[in-house]
């Protein structure tokens, strides 16, 4: 009993940490299927008998996948035809062919009908390239699809992601020609639309709408903190089949003592509270992984911290950070001008004006600059997309003249001249006082 | 980001989105410098995304990669502007290929910006920080001159940050300046007026310079080869540098001047003063409540309005000091000016009758171009209005209020 621990591989901690980093961040960056989808069961059975029926008994199906981004619609889908796969290799029946679409690569019915014919390898496919114009393609595709029945062709399943974009073809052809084999009596066809659009269905014509079968599987998930705090564990959690077993044991005993921290808790609420969704919370694991090396082989509290602080901050503020005194005594004139003009869009001069006013008040003359040189730092401010022109039509007026709205909150400017490196007390006060 | 995967031996692909003006280039560079350029050829003629993925799917297995590639795309604000598929499909793209890719997209725009309407698969966000007073030094100190010490170029360097460094933080900009005007910093020494210990000398010298520099070089105005020839010939210049903006450049003939004049005074003040300032005889103008309420904002603030053709003439006789017959040469000289750009016309090009026009310059170059024609202007600034008396001759009695300018 004992001899046999004995013998268990003991790999080198520079081994350890890399196999610890391939296997995690498989998990978290390349979309590794979990064994068991998490808090969607019903969903997955749901989805499970329809594709059971359609490649077993022959029957047509239409279905949408409907929930918000990074929910786990895919996801599902691929758990799903996995478990198909394994069953069906049980029986010796039909296999489902499958023809994967995307909305974001197909953008265009004819694109989308070649890659059809490719993926089902019809005859009219040499090599790669598909012969024929749309018509010919389409009229080809429906014959070879109408041509089966129940008992005598192969079932086969459509995958449409982005299917919210496939709805704005022209004509949705594609769709309606789908949906209509769907629903007549010919070869066995399932048609699976997945989308992050609630209002989908609105999205489709008529005579598109009234051939789907109004089958939507949502993936509303609503999980509690502790099942969010179990997902962080399991995210963390080394399995059973790691070559150091001694290791993973030490790295899952961190990860306890992790989860039970206090701070950690109240970083993972307040990730919790601004966002639920998986993507997130692979992020944020994701950065605290990249802290891992052999020196330090576990993820400590700090490097959460560290990582929520990352994730939260103000990409506006960092950048008002990077600019020089100018551009920011620039952008405290425009904030002054809209506290007192209310938001009303502004110019160059009028920001100019605003700047000599200061200027006068300080009688400081190191910040005399000539007009061209603030009209420079005015274009970086517009190059950055700080300030914004409120219409395009740059050609009639000139560039001084030309009303321009600024994209920054009062709250962010303040925040960014307490951070600022340096910054003038002047400058400070002027930005501090009430009318300019 | 290069010097990063070139010392760490990463199969990558370096895309500038500016050079890319269609997306067939975009793709033809990844693959290119992934799978060679048989893979490239194998795109059709105007190639969609669908193509690209394709494509990359089957040479990815042809030749799979233990390590993962990058794509490295910069100005990647310039993505927005294409399709609207392209930026998620490229955020995507290890999905949709299959394979072990990272696209890594760098610059100065925050990711708020970018983000599609219905959302898309969103990257990590990583912040470059900007340098700092002491690192830029650093930085700017690497490139220093062979021939001279180190902290004698650092406390050059140390000059050229005083003076430009609330104005720029560029370190591209920065590192021009500073190639352009270390020779002119040298050359006390090279004279052998100066040690190279002797700070306040060197910095006497190179002061004016680096200002002159400022309103030249830094803006572009001149070339950097202007520039050079410059410091080469005479420095102790008081001319007007031939910039490209300088109102030196553009030779007017003598009516068009005037005529230009007429345009700004038109533009900028009331038509109601008209009558004040240029007739001989005028009464009293009554302001109403309502001019009184709308005076706060002065014209200068908000830029030029647009005047009738007829106001323009009728200003221009005015201010013509001869008899000048309305022939077809001085409207043809209208319309030279507005070819130049610096009048813009505001009607519609087919109301042949009424055309209203608006000035497109500034107070300085009027100012110039009124030094070249023999009458003295007096332009009274207030708040309201532009009070523009022509005092012709000798006589320069004029009363002294705020904001007077004599040209």
């Amino acid at each position: 009993m004992s001899k046999r621990k004995l013998l268990q591989a003991h790999l080198p901690a520079g081994e350890c940490v890399s196999q610890l980093q391939e296997v995690l961040r498989q998990r978290l960056c390349h979309q590794q299927l979990p064994g068991r989808p998490e808090g969607v069961e019903a969903q997955h059975k749901h989805l499970l008998e329809l594709l059971k029926r359609t490649s077993v008994h022959g029957e047509s199906n239409s279905v949408l996948i409907v929930g918000p981004r990074g929910a786990g619609k895919t996801m599902l889908l691929k758990c799903v035809l996995r478990d198909l796969q394994e069953e069906e290799e049980e029986e010796a029946g039909k296999n489902l062919l499958q023809v994967h679409l995307n909305g974001l690569l197909q953008t265009d019915d004819r694109i989308a009908l070649k890659e059809i014919t490719r993926q089902l390898h019809l005859e009219n496919v040499v090599g790669d390239k598909v012969f024929g114009s749309f018509a010919e393609n389409l009229s080809f595709l429906l014959e070879a699809l109408k041509k089966g029945d129940r008992s005598s062709s192969r079932p086969v399943l459509f995958v449409l992601d982005e299917f919210d974009l496939f709805a704005a073809h022209k004509n949705q052809t594609l769709l309606y020609n789908l949906l209509d084999v769907s629903q007549s009596a010919q070869a066995p066809v399932a048609v699976v639309g997945v989308t992050c659009r609630l209002d989908v269905l609105e999205l489709l014509e008529k005579r598109v709408k009234s051939r789907f079968s109004h089958r939507q599987i949502h993936l509303l998930s609503d999980p509690t903190f502790a099942e969010y705090l179990g997902r962080v564990r399991t995210r963390l959690g080394l399995p059973d089949h790691f070559p150091d077993g001694r290791f993973a044991a030490d790295w899952n005993a961190s990860v306890e003592t992790l989860c039970e921290d206090k701070s950690v808790e109240e970083v993972l609420r307040r990730h919790f509270n601004s966002s639920k969704d998986f993507r997130s919370l692979h992020v944020l694991l994701m950065l605290c992984l990249s802290r891992v090396s052999v020196a330090k082989p576990s993820i400590r509290p700090a490097d959460l911290l560290e990582a929520s602080r990352l994730c939260f901050a103000d990409a506006k503020a960092n950048m008002l950070h990077g600019l020089s005194i100018l551009e920011l005594c620039l952008i405290i004139a425009m904030k002054h001008l809209n506290d007192v003009y209310e938001g009303e869009p502004f110019n160059l001069q009028m920001v100019h004006n605003e700047f000599k006013k200061f200027l006068q008040r300080k009688s400081n003359s190191m910040y005399n600059f000539d007009p061209p040189v603030i009209l420079k730092a005015f274009e970086h401010l517009q190059q950055l997309e700080m300030i914004r022109p409120v219409d395009s039509s740059s050609a009639k007026t000139q560039r001084e003249y030309q009303l321009m709205r600024l994209m920054l909150d009062h709250s962010q400017i303040m925040e960014a001249l307490q951070k600022y490196p340096q910054c003038p007390t002047e400058v400070k006060q002027w930005a501090m006082s009430a009318f300019g | 980001m290069h010097v990063l995967l070139k010392e760490l031996e990463l199969p990558h692909a370096t895309v500038g989105c500016v050079e890319c003006l269609s997306v067939a280039v975009l793709f033809e560079q990844v693959l290119l410098s992934f799978f060679g350029c048989d893979a490239a050829s194998l795109l059709p003629r105007s190639p969609s995304l669908s193509d690209f993925v394709r494509v990359y799917r089957q040479q990815r297995s042809q030749c799979p990669s233990k390590q993962t590639r990058y794509i490295v795309m910069e100005k990647a604000e310039l993505l927005r502007d294409a399709d609207a598929n392209l930026l998620p499909a490229l955020l995507r793209l290890q999905e949709l290929v299959e394979d072990n890719v990272t696209v890594v997209l760098l610059s100065e725009i925050v990711w708020d910006k970018f983000r599609p309407n219905t959302g898309c698969f969103e990257p990590l966000l990583l912040h470059f920080p900007d340098y700092s007073k002491g690192e830029l030094q650093q930085v700017l100190s690497r490139d220093k001159h062979p021939s001279y010490s180190a902290e004698f170029y650092s406390s050059y360097i140390n000059i050229l940050l005083g003076v430009f460094f609330s104005v720029c933080r560029d370190l591209r900009e920065l590192r021009h300046l500073a190639a352009l005007n270390f020779p002119k910093f040298c050359e006390p020494l090279a004279e052998g007026k100066v040690k190279e210990t002797d700070a306040h000398k060197l910095w006497r010298n190179i002061e004016p310079h680096l200002k002159k520099a400022m309103r030249t070089v830094y803006l572009r105005e001149v070339s950097s080869l202007q520039w050079e020839q410059m410091q080469q010939t005479e420095e102790r210049d008081t001319a007007a540098v031939r910039g490209l903006s300088a109102h030196t450049h553009v030779e007017l003939p003598y009516y068009s001047k005037f005529l230009l004049i007429a345009a700004y005074l038109a533009s900028y003040n009331p038509a109601r003063t008209d009558k004040r300032f240029f007739l001989k005889h005028h009464g009293k103008i009554r302001k109403t409540n309502f001019l009184k309420k709308n005076e706060k904002t002065s014209n200068h603030l908000l830029g030029p309005k647009p005047f009738p053709l007829d106001r323009l003439l009728a200003i221009f006789y005015s201010v013509v000091d001869s008899r000048v017959a309305p022939t077809a040469s001085i409207f043809s000289q209208i319309s030279s000016l507005v070819t130049l750009q610096l009048l813009t016309q505001v009607s519609h090009a087919d109301q042949l009758d009424a055309p209203k026009y608006k000035c497109a310059v500034s107070m300085d170059f009027i100012c110039a171009i009124s030094r070249c024609v023999c009458t003295c202007f007096l332009i009274h600034g207030s708040r309201r209005e532009n009070r523009i008396v022509q005092v012709n001759g000798p006589f320069t009695s004029f009363l002294l209020k705020e904001n007077v300018f004599f040209l």
